[in-house]
């Protein structure tokens, strides 16, 4: 592990070990991580995708890396890979243009 | 690539991680009940990953008299499942012959092949023959698309794949109650390690039977081994220590019980014996006073050998495991 560095790909080897300072609460969050991504009425790829988009959106390193290779892994095609990244792109301009009614509405109260 | 220069660079692994040192004791082989047949190293494909670097400029043919002697031990032992590989298989000269001489000889024999030649004029016969013969069949397919598949192998090879395997589901491979099994293999086309089989073949089963019309029974997921044109990559394109890392992490100790070397005894085209088709590649015989040629079986000293490992066996003990018949732990 590199100390000098943030954002080392070699950090992630450390995830398991949060658990070592509070034990209930990161064995729980562990536990239900793994029940979340594994198949259910979803497949383990669709979950994978959704993954992915969220890593995105949230702009998280390790994840990008860790779903990119999940997804590669269960046979995702790269162009199926980009358009889940546009849903969460669009869904995030989406987000921002949503609040512009509430500016909308202070306008209209507040202008003479 | 050399045979010495992959060992040196398969030394080298992350925080020197030596696969040996995760092993509670030496690995020892239980039986001999599957005999892998390397028939050859010509082949229609050159594939990246491909250990054994087979392709169509390879020499490399096990010969008539090597295939006796593989005869003469199934005489003697009735080994009880010949599994035949290559290269492709389909260009030994000598392949039916020996199928049919074999076939009285054990229970089972399987075929690994790409299907490409099974559409070729000259080949073509080889459909029914292995029908015929209740041969089961492995084939390889690295993608459930076609846009995936051409690009790893050619244009036209995916539709190639479907036509033959319709051919096949025609005579009786796939169909309920025929006998005749027709498996799939997936290996990774890149520097990550397989999902999981029971997903994968999900996707696969999705995508050829309904939207292809054909059938097949398993999908057997691989992990490639860093060895061969599989090494080549890792290394140029700057992956094997993640790649290899991804390995160690993966390690499972669980897998090592079921580890297919412990059953499998590998027989290379000159008649040489391994413990493993990679090891066959890496030049790594069978070791500790067992026979390393065919015509010196010895059922005995081979079935409690101690298998010859390094650092390419992380890739046969990642997660689920991996061996010639896919993941070792299934959920």
């Amino acid at each position: 592990m590199n100390r000098n560095k943030y954002y080392d790909p070699a950090d992630l080897q450390d995830f398991p070990n949060i658990t070592e300072d509070a034990p209930t609460q990161g064995n729980a969050f562990f536990d239900y991580y793994a029940r979340a991504l594994e198949a259910g009425a979803l497949s383990e790829r669709e979950k994978a995708l959704i993954a992915l988009t969220v890593a995105a959106v949230r702009h998280c390193p390790y994840c990008i890396d860790a779903y990119t290779t999940k997804c590669l892994s269960l046979g995702v095609t790269r162009e199926e890979m980009m358009e889940a990244v546009h849903v969460g792109a669009s869904m995030s301009a989406g987000d921002v243009l949503a609040h512009s009614t509430q500016i909308r509405k202070i306008i209209e109260q507040k202008e003479m | 690539m050399q045979r010495q220069h992959q060992l040196e660079h398969l030394a080298r692994t992350p925080n020197a991680e030596q696969f040996h040192h995760k092993l509670a004791s030496p690995i020892y082989a239980r039986n001999v009940s599957i005999l892998q047949l390397n028939v050859g190293k010509r082949c229609t494909l050159s594939c990246k990953h491909c250990h054994v670097e087979a392709g169509p400029e390879r020499w490399e043919v096990m010969s008539e008299e090597t295939f006796r002697a593989c005869l003469e031990v199934q005489k003697r032992h009735s080994v009880p499942t010949l599994d035949i590989t290559g290269g492709s298989p389909e260009l030994n000269p000598n392949l039916e012959w020996f199928i049919n001489q074999a076939a009285p000889l054990t229970q089972r024999i399987i075929l690994r092949s790409n299907l490409q030649l099974l559409a070729q004029e000259d080949f073509r016969h080889l459909i029914d023959f292995f029908a015929e013969r209740g041969v089961e069949l492995v084939v390889s397919l690295p993608a459930y698309t076609q846009e995936r598949t051409d690009k790893q192998r050619g244009q036209g090879s995916f539709e190639t794949c479907v036509q033959v395997m319709r051919e096949l589901n025609q005579l009786g491979y796939a169909q309920p109650g025929s006998g005749l099994a027709l498996n799939l293999v997936h290996n990774p086309v890149g520097a990550y390690l397989p999902g999981s089989q029971t997903s994968l073949e999900q996707e696969y089963r999705r995508n050829l039977e309904h939207r292809w019309g054909v059938r097949f029974n398993r999908l057997f997921a691989l992990t490639n081994s860093p060895v061969g044109r599989y090494l080549e990559f890792l290394i140029r394109s700057g992956n094997f220590e993640q790649y290899m890392d991804s390995l160690i992490q993966s390690f499972n100790p669980g897998a090592v019980e079921d580890l297919m070397c412990r059953d499998t005894l590998s027989v290379a085209w000159d008649g040489g014996l391994y413990d493993c088709d990679f090891n066959q590649m890496l030049d790594l015989p069978v070791d500790h006073q067992a026979p390393s040629h065919i015509r010196d079986f010895d059922l005995q000293a081979l079935r409690r050998r101690r298998i010859a490992v390094g650092n390419h066996c992380f890739s046969c003990t990642a997660g689920a495991g991996s061996s010639c018949q896919g993941a070792l732990e299934t959920e």
